[in-house]
């Protein structure tokens, strides 16, 4: 009854909620970074530094009022923002904060398997959003978006493939044992693999240079135009949780998930006096920070390039690492 | 919001929820990507570097009406466009306000004529008045501080009881009666 109830139910909890915060503050994280890097100061009026910024937002939002077009679908519209945001925060069951038992809440061995499965259900959200809305520019969004969260889709998982052959298992503790094993992160063994898994996770979620979905110069909005108050925070949660997710998976699979640097180096030892959950959100966080930096410097691709990379390049370099890696496997 | 809406009298818990809601709301006017003539290139100035409207957290411009605070009309708003505009204004959620940025919204400006609005305010209500022509981001941000002043002074949980006083003809707010 503890074991199998009450003890998952706190995980899930305590997990969830500090998902939620951390989404919203990695919001007003970006909007500070992005102001730094256009020598502006960002927010500064709310609390010391603009911090209070990450509480107001969310109150005000839910403070608007929730509009639903005429023509809409009602149940479609609503259960839309509710689809695309729930996937985000189930993959979370899987991943793995550290080795032991308090630190996940499921260890199941097709763990990669079940995140690759469970966030592919987050587009039918924008789908349905875009379909339901009964409006033209949601509708050309949402086509974008479905076209092109497949389309990267398809590279990302060949290219996750090739890692799960170099550490042998779909397990997520078992990769990163593997990598201890291995006494070498994977993105030392796999660096292309590791920069294919990035660039196809900025795509998945819709980020710069990627974000066609939601071009504000060609589509006013994408596939959220028509949704105000509640339920379009609900999509802005799950964009970003999703960009957290993407963080993670390239936390645990190329940079060693909880273990400190250098895993095998006996003279480093002193940095396990670092928990290992410390050093995992340390790794997601440095990830978030480059989705940032990355929006804060690129421009938007034209809708043919980013087919022509998706389809052109990243599934050609996937495969080629694919047949290497299996080469190496077998020689080796 | 309607469950919650004018309903209670003046209390403690209400008087500090209308403080917080007002906080909230003050702090995070997302404007409305949305601009009409010269006016529109000085709104964009101010959200440059050096006058960053991003310190009071109203940066966000929405392309959407759907999920925009604040209605900055910023330019000659032509008869040809005063229907869309109106069209964007009632797509906005509540609560939503309207700055008028210039001469042009504020009177119609240097053009009296048969094309040209006299005043934005013929077709939706106003909330601050930018004089200029057009106005220095200065003044947009000093009319964004002036409509905070405003939003702050909001009540939405307080019952707003109306009473007409002996030898009044309108009716008005019971605080106001003194």
């Amino acid at each position: 009854m503890l074991d199998t109830f009450v003890i998952p139910l706190l995980q899930i909890a305590v997990l969830v909620n500090a998902l939620l915060v951390t989404v919203t503050f990695l919001v007003l994280m970006e909007r500070k970074v992005m102001g730094w890097a256009q020598a502006r100061l960002g927010p500064m009026r709310v609390g010391p530094y603009g911090i209070l910024q990450a509480i107001v937002d969310p109150i005000k939002l839910i403070l608007k009022e929730d509009i639903t077009p005429a023509n809409a679908d009602r149940f479609v519209f609503t259960l839309a923002p509710i689809m695309s945001l729930v996937p985000a925060l189930v993959v979370f069951s899987v991943i793995p904060f550290g080795p032991e038992q308090p630190y996940y809440i499921a260890d199941i061995n097709v763990g990669l398997l079940f995140i690759i499965s469970v966030t592919s259900i987050g587009v039918y959200g924008i789908i349905l959003g875009g379909w339901s809305s009964n409006s033209k520019y949601p509708l050309l969004a949402s086509l974008r978006a479905s076209a092109q969260l497949i389309s990267y889709e398809i590279a990302v998982v060949m290219t996750l493939v090739s890692v799960v052959l170099t550490a042998g298992t779909l397990n997520m503790i078992g990769i990163v044992e593997a990598q201890r094993e291995a006494g070498l992160w994977f993105a030392f063994v796999q660096p292309v693999a590791c920069v294919l898994v990035f660039i196809g996770g900025l795509a998945e979620t819709n980020r710069l240079p990627f974000d066609l979905p939601e071009a504000e110069t060609e589509l006013t909005g994408g596939f959220h135009t028509e949704y105000s108050g509640m339920r379009f925070s609900l999509f802005f949660l799950a964009e970003y949780a999703n960009i957290i997710v993407i963080s993670a998976i390239v936390a645990l699979m190329f940079f060693g998930g909880w273990m400190r640097p250098f895993p095998n180096v006996e003279a480093l030892a002193f940095l396990d006096l670092i928990p290992g959950w410390v050093w995992f959100c340390g790794k997601i966080f440095f990830f978030l920070y480059l989705f940032v930096w990355i929006r804060a410097t690129f421009p938007r691709y034209r809708y043919d390039q980013l087919m022509a990379i998706g389809w052109k390049v990243l599934i050609p370099i996937a495969i080629g690492n694919l047949v290497l890696t299996g080469i190496a496997k077998v020689v080796l | 919001m309607g469950l919650i809406d004018h309903r209670f009298s003046d209390n403690f818990i209400t008087t500090n929820l209308d403080q917080v809601l007002n906080w909230a709301r003050q702090s995070s006017l997302w404007p409305m990507g949305f601009g009409l003539a010269c006016c529109a290139i000085e709104m964009i100035a101010t959200s440059t570097s050096r006058y960053d409207i991003a310190r009071f957290g109203a940066e966000v411009f929405r392309a959407s009406p759907r999920q925009a605070d604040l209605m900055i009309v910023a330019g000659t708003v032509t008869k040809k466009m005063a229907p869309v505009l109106r069209r964007l204004y009632d797509q906005m959620p509540e609560p939503k306000w309207v700055i008028s940025m210039g001469s042009c919204s504020n009177a119609g400006g240097p053009f009296p004529t048969y094309s040209v609005l006299q005043g934005v305010d013929k077709i939706v209500p106003v909330d601050v008045y930018v004089s200029g022509c057009p106005p220095r981001p200065e003044a947009l941000l000093y009319g964004l501080m002036r409509l905070q002043d405003k939003i702050r002074k909001e009540n939405t949980v307080l019952r707003r009881e109306r009473v007409i006083m002996a030898g009044q003809t309108e009716p008005i707010m019971v605080e106001d009666r003194g």
